[in-house]
Formats: structure tokens, sequence, C-alpha cells
């Protein structure tokens, strides 16, 4: 059934009018902005870090070359044919199974309403990094002005920046406490910039995207070339990229790996269907695709080396300090003079004086400080770039410059990444006409942040913090693996692989190789299968719990292991189910309103029958 | 003197470290550093009620060490008896400042072990600097939002006027009939399907039979 293709078998009345790129730079730096989000700075390197350094680069780049490229390639093809957002090219390739689309758009509408939220705390870090010095420099003094507030005391002035004045988070998620106005008023003036990028569509953010896009690696190369020069990074980044192979038996390396690359192309959104629709006919999507990707990877990369100097440096400096402590332990308790023993003789004088007086130095209380113990500190997400990275800039010099760079690139990461998922769902909306005509699309948009906005004020409670990840977590990940799942099958198995390697061959001028068509029909599926068990495996071992940030904890500053409630754990299978159910449901109700079509097309046959035959 | 005091609850250990806050500049502790302690503690007990006649004798330093660091006690006039820990900490906490600037150090420099040095409450500025920067992004966000939108309804009204008014000028067009000396003139050009004389052919002329 190898129709010709040809843009006269859509018989799209409206695409002759569909917005188009202004050129091709414009979409592919859409398209990466898109991806590359604050997950490569975040996310990646923590892995790395965890799984054997270099060594995590193997399952790394296998999973992008047998599942990212082409799933990528894939969701590219199929909106640049078909022309159409999500909801479009489901209801396309067939009416039943339109409810993938419209659970690409819940999932994006979801992922949209918390994502802005970390980029209000972006921006309410880079507001307060105009000021030397920084607010989370120093422990702000008690009531009685003797010592430093006790829960700023016990942990330390970054922790406490972050949770008590930033977040002000409560102990427990049932506390839900008052909304934080600080945050609100962050929360207003993100989405604002967010509506004024996307008010006309890719017209707007097409313009946006130069800047949003390119900023960050400008402030990456000037961060690397800080951060190479900082005492302590050269050794970091020794030990945290030194490959330590025997890590590759676990096989949560390889579960995490093709997570990772999954989750980091942004894949199953329908963001990228969305921008390829956009595209001229004729593109070679295939080369986009394996560009795209590439240069994904290679920006997680290069944040990696980035944040290992940092991390190295860090590590030296706490080091550093951490002998200090104890050398002025020593000092104070024995009557040496002053700065009389330096780092270096540190060790000497230790051994020296457990050997003399050991009593008295076991009374001490002295800290163990090896330089491995602080490099192996990880964090990743919202710890790393809140709590280790702004203590690290603290000690570089010109600190509120590399703050105000350095929560400036996470912010124009996080809005690149914004413009892709409310593309995601402003382009359905427009495709299905759910506004008349004579709206005009600013209207739309703006109901459509309207919207999120007022969805997301609940992020800016007291519990927005547990909140957020809850979202994170149960809505995000399961969800888009199912559908990136059912596209696959989808496409090769429904649209059909013929029929879609040839028009990958109209639209690219060549017909997709071997190794493309043995992935999307075997290796993909497999994998994307082998990610969902796993996940769900990992998700019934134990009952969810989340870390609570708690004073009275008795091993305060270590957060508190708390299970979710059980509403909680309702809310996240909601969350986790709901989208995928949306598939059965669409596919259902088409088939009743087709039986119901059969049916009324059968009974009029029926009623005209007796009147042909008694016509003559 | 030592019988009188070390471990006395009415004495003070002090700890300075000189190197740590002048490095290089750092003088070395001799006796008359000490005597110019004594003497700042001296006059910090003269400032308290009660006690205006202390003298430098009063205040009795013991067991120097090379750390740098001290026990001190200050005596009442009859030196038999040492005055409370209270006073004492109370005046050394108000005259703290003049304390440290004597000896070129600060708080964490110049240590009186319990004694809590109070800390400076910090100086807010009336409106955080976060709001202020806020307040500029968020004006230029709004005022570049409602130009789009404004920018957007003229396009759009161009639009709309745009093809209307293409059509009122075609009809004004052939309306307008040029008149030359009193006589009309109709430009062959801008009359579509009119038969123009000149060129009908006899045939035309007469009448078909």
């Amino acid at each position: 059934m190898a129709l010709a293709p040809g843009p006269d078998l859509l018989g799209d009345g409206s695409g002759d009018e569909r917005p188009k790129w202004d050129n091709k730079l414009q979409y592919l730096l859409s398209c990466v902005g898109f991806a590359v989000g604050l997950g490569n700075i975040w996310r990646f390197p923590y892995l790395c870090q965890t799984y054997g350094g270099g060594a995590f680069l193997i399952p790394y780049f296998i999973a992008l070359a047998f599942e990212g490229i082409p799933l990528f390639h894939m969701e590219l093809a199929i909106g640049q044919r078909l022309r159409k957002g999500s909801i479009g090219v489901w209801t396309t390739i067939s009416p039943y199974l339109g409810g993938i689309g419209l659970g690409c758009f819940t999932v994006s509408s979801l992922i949209g309403i918390y994502y802005n939220t970390v980029l209000t705390w972006v921006l309410w870090y880079l507001l307060n990094s105009f000021q030397n010095p920084l607010p989370w420099s120093a422990c702000p003094p008690d009531r009685n002005l003797t010592g430093f507030v006790e829960e700023c005391q016990r942990s330390s002035s970054v922790s406490y920046f972050w949770y008590r004045q930033t977040l002000n988070v409560t102990a427990d998620i049932n506390d839900s406490g008052s909304i934080q106005w600080q945050l609100l008023v962050c929360l207003v003036a993100s989405w604002a910039i967010v509506y004024l990028c996307i008010i006309r569509g890719i017209e707007t953010t097409g313009k946006a995207i130069y800047f949003t896009a390119l900023f960050p690696y400008l402030v990456l190369t000037i961060f690397l070339i800080r951060g190479l020069t900082l005492p302590g990074a050269t050794e970091g980044l020794t030990y945290l990229f030194t490959p330590k192979m025997q890590i590759l038996q676990n096989p949560r390396v390889w579960l995490d790996a093709a997570t990772q690359i999954f989750f980091s192309l942004s894949l199953g959104f329908g963001g990228h269907i969305a921008f390829s629709s956009y595209n001229p006919p004729r593109n070679n999507c295939k080369k986009d695709a394996v560009t795209i990707a590439l240069v994904n990877s290679m920006t997680s990369l290069y944040a990696a080396i980035i944040v290992f100097s940092v991390l190295g440096f860090k590590a030296a400096n706490d080091h550093g300090r951490c002998l200090d402590r104890n050398i002025l332990s020593l000092i104070n308790a024995f009557d040496f003079p002053d700065q009389s023993i330096s780092r270096d003789d540190y060790a000497a004088v230790l051994a020296h004086l457990n050997v003399t007086q050991p009593e008295r130095v076991a009374g001490l209380g002295l800290e163990s400080c090896h330089l491995e113990d602080f490099l192996d500190k990880s964090a990743s997400g919202t710890g790393l770039a809140f709590i280790v990275f702004t203590e690290a800039i603290l000690h570089m010099p010109g600190a509120p410059g590399w703050a105000v760079l350095f929560f400036g690139m996470l912010f124009t990461l996080g809005l690149s990444s914004m413009f892709g998922n409310m593309e995601a769902v402003i382009t359905p909306l427009l495709d299905m006409g759910v506004m008349p005509r004579w709206v005009p699309k600013e209207v739309l948009t703006g109901v459509a942040c309207l919207s999120c906005f007022l969805a997301s004020i609940h992020f800016t409670l007291h519990s927005g913090n547990y909140w957020l990840e809850v979202f994170d977590r149960y809505a995000a990940s399961l969800n888009l693996v199912i559908f990136a799942f059912l596209e696959v099958v989808g496409i090769v198995y429904i649209y059909g692989m013929n029929r879609f390697c040839d028009d990958v061959a109209w639209m690219t001028g060549r017909r997709p190789s071997l190794y493309w068509r043995v992935t999307w029909k075997v290796v993909s599926p497999l994998l994307l299968l082998t990610i969902f068990v796993a996940y769900i495996a990992l998700l019934a071992r134990a009952p969810p719990s989340y870390r609570a940030w708690n004073p009275q904890y008795d091993q305060f500053p270590t957060q508190q292991e708390n299970v979710y409630p059980g509403w909680v754990q309702v809310t996240c299978m909601l969350l986790s189910f709901l989208p995928v159910l949306l598939v059965p449901a669409v596919a259902l109700a088409q088939l009743l309103v087709r039986h119901r079509r059969k049916k009324k097309a059968a009974l009029q046959d029926m009623h005209l029958k007796p009147q042909d035959s008694g016509a003559c | 003197m030592a019988k009188m005091f070390k471990g006395a609850e009415n004495a003070f250990k002090v700890r300075l470290s000189i190197r740590t806050a002048l490095g290089d500049k750092a003088y070395a502790w001799d006796t008359n550093e000490e005597y110019l302690f004594k003497a700042m503690v001296a006059f910090s007990m003269r400032k308290v009620a009660n006690r205006e006649k202390t003298e430098i004798s009063h205040v009795l330093l013991c067991n120097v060490t090379q750390r740098v660091s001290f026990w001190f006690v200050v005596t009442d006039p009859s030196e038999k008896h040492t005055l409370p820990a209270v006073e004492v900490q109370e005046a050394i906490r108000m005259n703290r400042n003049r304390i440290n600037n004597a000896f070129f150090l600060n708080d964490q420099t110049l240590e009186f072990l319990k004694i809590p040095s109070t800390l400076i409450p910090p100086t807010d500025p009336p409106v955080p600097i976060w709001i202020i920067i806020f307040g500029v992004i968020f004006c230029i966000v709004i005022v570049a939002i409602i130009l789009l939108i404004l920018s957007g309804i003229r396009q759009r009204r161009r639009k709309d006027k745009g093809p209307s008014e293409v059509d009122d000028t075609e009809d004004k067009c052939e309306n307008t009939i040029t008149i030359e000396n009193g006589i009309p003139c109709d430009p062959l050009d801008t009359k579509g399907g009119h038969v123009n004389d000149a060129f009908m052919t006899e045939d035309e002329r007469l009448t078909p039979l």
C-alpha cells in the first residue's frame, strides 16, 4: 500500500497559512534549546560521578545510538511529514490513536506547570545575586544578637538560605503552610517572561531563541576558563573522570543511562513534533536529528567538565578548612603559637602528638579530613545548583558576578526548554481549532500561560518543594516512557514501516538504512519496554518516600526520610496513570462514535429501501 | 596571685591570634602589650557605676602562654576580693570595640572565652535590592508585552483594511471619467468589456438579414 507521498495527500487547507521558521538556524536552535536544559547541568554530571566517572560514557553513548537518535529522528520526521502538532499527528495516523497525542499534550501541560517553578527559584537567586556580600554567605544573627540562628548554625548558611529564606519549607508534606509571597512575585515575573517570548508562537520564540539558546554556551565557556584556573580543579577533574570499569556490571547503570538520554533529549513531549511541523516539507530531518542529539550530548559532557572542576575546587577548599579547624583545635589545646602549624606540617605534628599525648588528642574530637571524602560528595538537581554551587561561588573572587552569570545561564537554559514545552501545548490547541478563527493567537497563548500560572501557584506554598518532587518523579517519568513506546509502535506497526520509510525518502532524498529500520522496529521499543518494567519494579519495591527538612529532627541537618501519606500516594498514582489511560479512553470513544454512525447509516438505508421499491 | 584565681569563677580566659589577624605586620606580645591590656580592662571597669576608682594595678594577669592566651581577674580596691564576673562581662561587652581597636584585632582574633560578642545586626537597606531589580525587569517585560500586543492589533487592522481599500480604488478608477476640453474621453485600457466603436467591423454595422 505504498501511496505516492506528496503534499496534496494531506489536503491541508491551512498549510499555506501555517507559520514558518525564518531560517533553518532558528529551528535548529529551538530544538537544541528544548533538548538542552537544566538536566544537562545538574543530572548528567551527577550520574557520571556516581557511576564510575568516564566509564558511564560507554552506556550513555550506546543508549544514544540505539535509543536516543532513532526516536528523535522519528519524532522530527513524523512532525515534518504530517505538519501538525502531537494531537493532529496521531489523529491523522489513526483516529483510534488520538489518545497518544492527547496524553502527550496533558503530560506537557503538567510538566510546564512545575518546570516554571524551578525557573522561579532560579530567578529569585538571580535577583539576589546583585549584592555584595551575597545573602547566603553568612548566617543571620539571632534575636539577642549573641550568636547565629540555631537552624543556620547547625546546617550551613547556604542550606539555611535555600530551605528557610527562599522556600520557608515545612517539615511535612501534609503541612501546607501559606504562600511564600516572594516566590509568588517571582512566579508572576517568570510566567510574564515566558508569555512575552511565546506570545506569537514561533514568530517570537524564533527571535528570543537566539539569545536563550546561545547565552548558556557563552557562560559555560567563561566558567570553563575560570573553573580550570581554580586551585583544586585539576584534582577534581582527574578523580571524577577516572573510569571505574567494574561499575558497569551493575544493571542500574545501564538503566540510568537509557533513562537519562531519553529525558535529556526531551522525547515524548510532542515539542519536537510541533517544532518540525513548521518546517518546509522537504528538509533533511535525519541530519537534523543526528546533529541536535550530538550537540545535546556534547553539551552534557562540556557541562560535566565545568561542574567537576568547580566541585574539585570546592572539595579542595572544604578539605583545607577542615584541616584549619583541626589545626586550630590543636593550637588552642596545646597552646602552640598562633599560625605555627601549616597545613603541610599538620600530619607530622598530629602523629607526634598521638605518640606523646594520645589521650589529650583523642579528647579533642578532631575530624578526619580526606580529600576523597569531599570529592565523593555528590549532589544533583536543586541540591547542586542552590547549595553546592552557591557555596563554591562564595569562595571565588568576585562572587556576585559569578552568581549572576551562573543563575542567568540556568534561567536561559530553563526558558528555552519552556518554549518547547509550551509549543507542545499550544500547537495542538491551534491545530484543533479550540478557539474560533477570529480570536488572535496572542489571546490563546495568554489563556494558556494564565491557566498554567494559576495551577502553579500551588508550588509557592511552603510545602511546594515536596509537591514539585512528586510531580517530577511521577508525572514526568513513567508517562513519557509509555508515550514514547506507543509512538514507536504506532508509527512502525500502524502507520506502517514502509510508508514511513517512503515519507522519509521523499523528505530527505534517501531511504532510511538498515540501522534505522532495525532500531525503529526492534531495539528502541525493547529498550523502552525494559525501562518501563524496571521503573515499575523499582517503584513497587518500597513505599514511596521523600526527604524532609525538619529542624526538630534529632539527626538534623540530615534530611528526615518520611513516607508519603495515603492521599499523596493516590495523587502519585493518578499523575502516573491518568495521562496513559487517555489512550484507551479515546480509542473506546472513537469506537463508540463509529459504531453509532454505522448504526445510523444502517437505519437510514433501511428507511430508504421501502421508498425505493415504491418509487417506480 | 596564682592561688587566687586560675579557674576561679570570676576569672576570664583571653586568647589572641595576632598573626592570623595581621600576618606579616604582627607585633610580638610582651609586657608592654600586657600593660596596655590591663589599662583597657581598667578603663572598661571605670565606666561601670560604682567602679570609677578601678586602677591598672587592680587587673591581674596570669599564665601567659605562647599561644597567646592568659587569664585575668579584676580585684576591688582592697585587693582582697575579685569583682563579680557579671560586672566584668558587662563592662567588657560595652567597650569591646575600643579594646579590639587598641590591638588592631576583631571579635574573632581577640577572644574572651565565656563572653559572647554582640553581633552587628545586618544593615538592611530600606528597600531590598532584589525588589528593585525585580521592578526594573518586570516593567520592561510588561511594556514589551503591551507593545507586541498593540503591534499585533495594528497589523491585523491593516490586513483587514487592506483588501477593502484595494477594491475601493478599483471602483474609483472605473467611475472617474477624464474630461478634456469638456469632452469626456474614455481611455481604452480602463474599461473592460466595452465595445470600441472605432474598431467595429463593416459586417457588424450592417444588420444581419
